[in-house]
């Protein structure tokens, strides 16, 4: 709907005019924050300052049944295309359900249910608006080619009259035990060809101190060619057509480190299953090498530089960092915050967060092999 | 209340533009017909090189298509020197991420690297360029990666419809009718020995580049280059030309069933043309218009009037014979035959009357405003490099880009649609649930309708 004009601003407008002015533009929701950017000509700035204010401050006189109609038929065809008519594609909403208690604000689905979807109503689009898009729940960040003291009063001019809500609700207490206390697992048969296994860890919170250890043990599990589950899974043993790990980089209650496995054909989900969990249980018992931390910190250190050659990606950054933590300048430290991980401090988190009573699995099975009692097994999980 | 004028007239207006000029490079070649292009960009420590080799999937064998590719993925996994797990460990240890890929016309390896590295990660580069070893037990690991690619790829309808929609466009000879990894069949067929000949006949220096874009200085990546690839011997391969014939003049429907689908992901189009045309502005212009940005006529339609999308676009697919022309996006399976009867209409609007000046101005705006933003990285312009040397075009080929898309007139761009759009001879291919589609397309009277499985052997 922001996307849908404001009062000065006719719908599809804000597309038009970024585009004329040679722009780039989009919005994304991620579980803790929504941001919309746009990348311009540097002299094309006030523009973007413009837009933006007005439909921070004027949006709601402009929003239309109408519209929120077609949005809503776009946004479950969103969901459609992402997710329901794709293989796998509902390890989004289902990961984060297995992962995290029910009543907790991360277990819900991000995109929404085709029935939330359609439940929503033009009454609650504009309270959430009003309760969350006001100058005080926002942070606004320009990285480029500009005049510093141009720019601070353009920003002033376009955004120092809209009054503040100050209606945010306080967030519900999101904290998290270290670990789940068990193994959880879901089993779900799908229209897939190859079984594939999401095996989750609970990790700590994005920028506390353990979570660039965390985030280096991912990496020496799962970041490229030479890592750990590549090396034994893919290329020794050829039990998996293709692996990773990831974490979620969810600043409170706690984040996920996932591995990430596909199967060759001919493996067995239960195998998969086992054979990845066998490799997790040799890193716990024997440790990782120093020479795979170093590999893993100079891959991390060269994505995080080639990242910041791009205005948007630096602006992305400080915007992150700004919100999650109130601290812009933490994007100067990241480099230094991984290259100061040890190997003992990799290890201890190994040790802490990789052994069985702290891991999450799921895993699809293609329909057609799935036996009774792995489908059963799903069930009873959730009902523990 | 305000007109639309007055509210126009109070927006805020854009400072005095700025200029920009595409990284500056220059190109050398060494005595053994190895092309050097470097660009020096300075802003960050890194250095990306892109080597790019004439020997995309056109050169594929016939009947052992998927070569190619299987080449290209091989250079990284192992030279006489280091076993494949060596080779990786050494350039990640470097934090160097490199990545081999074959596309229709080119093979290519891309490495972005701290700058300080890029000595010893280009030596590296060097033994995976000169001595790829192709160990057996790596060639049979990859090549069943790719069967269980292919597997994957019959469950994923976006990809799939992508795969599928070449097949059924160009005629069977044609080597852009087979997939770009080859399939199932002509995967199989191929042994190392086929790879070995490949290589020594492809990855010659004559018909090689290097391209160089960072922290460097053109002397210094010249020594670089020199000291692991001056001894390289060897001379050009000949270009291979590419079948680009439709399999058909008439319209027709392809239906790739996939039971129970929600959405139809659809592709429309015909064969296009080729990327090196004296028409690649005005057409470059005129897609633009019609479904090349998010502000184009099909987007507007489908997605914001109907809502029958998330988003649905059109595209010249560049290669250097003639790729498709085609508009590819994901409906409702309720509204597939509505979407396809919208998507002919605009295809019908674009060549039957001229553009307004507002619509010409919103694209060729567009495209040379957001040029600076597309050149960032140090991997984006040696793409832009890459792209420079494989289809030939002029040095000032990226200075004059903004002036020569400017230029394109609304007559022009009425021209580009009605000699490059061809509505007699769209193609619609859609994987879906034929069950909820097929009636209203057979009602549609668009063309013959087949129905295939998803390997596409015909079942209706």
């Amino acid at each position: 709907m922001l996307f849908q004009g404001s009062a000065d601003v006719e719908a599809n407008e804000h597309f038009e005019l970024i585009q004329r002015a040679g722009g780039t533009l989009n919005g994304s929701t991620w579980l803790e924050r929504t941001n919309y950017y746009e990348t311009l000509p540097a002299n094309q700035l006030e523009l973007a300052l413009w837009l933006e204010a007005n439909r921070m401050g004027k949006l709601l006189p402009a929003m239309t049944q109408q519209k929120l109609d077609t949005q809503r038929d776009v946004v479950m065809n969103e969901r459609r295309w992402t997710m329901d008519n794709q293989p796998y594609g509902s390890w989004m909403e289902k990961l984060p359900a297995l992962c995290f208690p029910p009543e907790h604000p991360f277990h819900h689905s991000l995109i929404g249910s085709m029935e939330d979807l359609a439940a929503a109503s033009l009454e609650d689009v504009a309270q959430f608006f009003a309760t969350f898009y006001s100058p005080d729940n926002a942070v606004l960040s320009i990285a480029g080619d500009f005049d510093r003291r141009e720019a601070l009063e353009l920003v002033q001019k376009h955004f120092g009259p809209i009054p503040a809500a100050n209606r945010k609700p306080p967030l519900p207490d999101m904290a998290l035990p270290p670990v789940f206390g068990q193994w959880k697992r879901e089993v779900v048969p799908d229209d897939v060809m190859l079984p594939r296994l999401f095996l989750a860890f609970r990790s700590p919170v994005f920028g506390s101190d353990g979570y660039y250890a965390a985030s280096v043990c991912g990496a020496v599990l799962g970041l490229r060619n030479a890592s750990r589950l590549r090396r034994r899974l893919v290329r020794e043993r050829q039990i998996a057509a293709e692996a990773g790990a990831f974490t979620y980089d969810l600043a409170k209650g706690a984040d996920l480190l996932v591995a990430d496995v596909t199967a060759r054909p001919g493996v067995a989900a239960e195998q998969l299953e086992q054979e990845t969990a066998y490799e997790i249980d040799l890193v716990v018992r024997d440790g990782i090498e120093a020479a795979e931390v170093e590999r893993a910190v100079a891959l991390i250190q060269t994505m995080f530089v080639t990242a910041m050659q791009s205005a948007a990606e630096r602006a992305d950054r400080l915007s992150m960092y700004a919100t999650y933590f109130g601290d812009p300048h933490r994007v100067n430290d990241e480099v230094d915050r991984y290259r100061a991980v040890t190997l003992d401090q990799v290890n201890a988190f190994v040790r802490e967060r990789l052994g069985e009573s702290n891991r999450a699995s799921l895993l699809y099975v293609p329909r057609d092999q799935a036996p009774g009692e792995l489908v059963g097994a799903g069930a009873a999980a959730e009902a523990e | 209340m305000t007109t639309a004028a007055e509210r126009r007239a109070a927006r805020p207006q854009p400072g005095q533009r700025r200029d920009y000029h595409f990284p500056a490079f220059e190109r050398r070649r060494l005595e053994n017909g190895l092309e050097l292009i470097v660009s020096p960009v300075h802003k960050l420590p890194l250095a990306t090189v892109a080597a790019v080799f004439d020997a995309g999937a056109v050169c594929d064998p016939v009947g052992r298509e998927g070569t190619a590719q299987l080449v290209a993925k091989l250079l990284l996994e192992g030279t006489e020197q280091n076993d494949g797990a060596e080779l990786t460990e050494r350039f990640e240890r470097l934090g160097a991420s490199v990545d081999a890929h074959a596309d229709w016309d080119a093979a290519g390896v891309t490495m972005t690297v701290l700058a300080e590295h890029l000595p010893e990660a280009f030596s590296l580069l060097g033994e995976v360029i000169l001595t790829p070893a192709f160990r057996q037990r790596e060639f049979e690991r990859l090549k069943a990666e790719r069967l269980a690619e292919l597997l994957q790829l019959r469950a994923e309808p976006r990809g799939l419809a992508d795969e599928m929609f070449g097949r059924f466009l160009y005629t069977a000879e044609s080597r852009f009718a087979r997939f770009e990894g080859g399939d199932e069949q002509t995967v199989q067929r191929i042994e190392r020995d086929h790879l070995l000949s490949f290589y020594e006949s492809r990855y010659v220096p004559g018909c090689t580049t290097i391209i160089v874009v960072g922290d460097v200085t053109p002397d210094g990546a010249e020594a670089i280059v020199r000291k692991c690839l001056g001894g390289w011997h060897g001379g050009a391969a000949k270009r291979v030309v590419a079948d680009d014939h439709p399999a058909r003049l008439e319209r027709a429907v392809h239906l790739v069933a996939k039971a129970d689908a929600p959405q139809s992901e659809l592709r429309i189009g015909h064969v296009g043309i080729p990327r090196n045309h004296p028409d690649f502005f005005p057409v470059n212009v005129m897609n633009a218009v019609l479904g090349g940005l998010f502000n184009s006529r099909i987007n507007l339609n489908l997605r914001e009037a109907h809502g029958y999308t998330y988003g649905a676009f059109s595209a010249f697919d560049w290669r250097r014979e003639a790729g498709p022309f085609l508009v590819h996006t994901a409906v409702r399976s309720d509204v597939t035959d509505a979407a396809a009867r919208e998507i002919i209409g605009e295809i019908d609007r674009m060549r039957a009357e001229a553009i307004s000046a507002e619509e010409l101005s919103l694209a060729t705006s567009y495209l040379d405003g957001v040029f600076p933003i597309r050149f960032e990285s140090t991997a984006a312009i040696a793409a832009a490099l890459s792209v420079l040397s494989l289809f030939g075009l002029p040095e000032d080929y990226y200075d004059t880009y903004r002036a020569r898309v400017t230029a394109v007139s609304a007559d022009q761009v009425l021209e580009a649609a009605q000699r490059y759009l061809h509505p007699e001879s769209l193609q619609m291919v859609a994987v879906c649930d034929p069950t909820a589609v097929r009636g209203p397309l057979d009602a549609m009277h668009f063309g013959p309708l087949n129905v295939y499985d998803v390997t596409g052997q015909r079942i209706a």
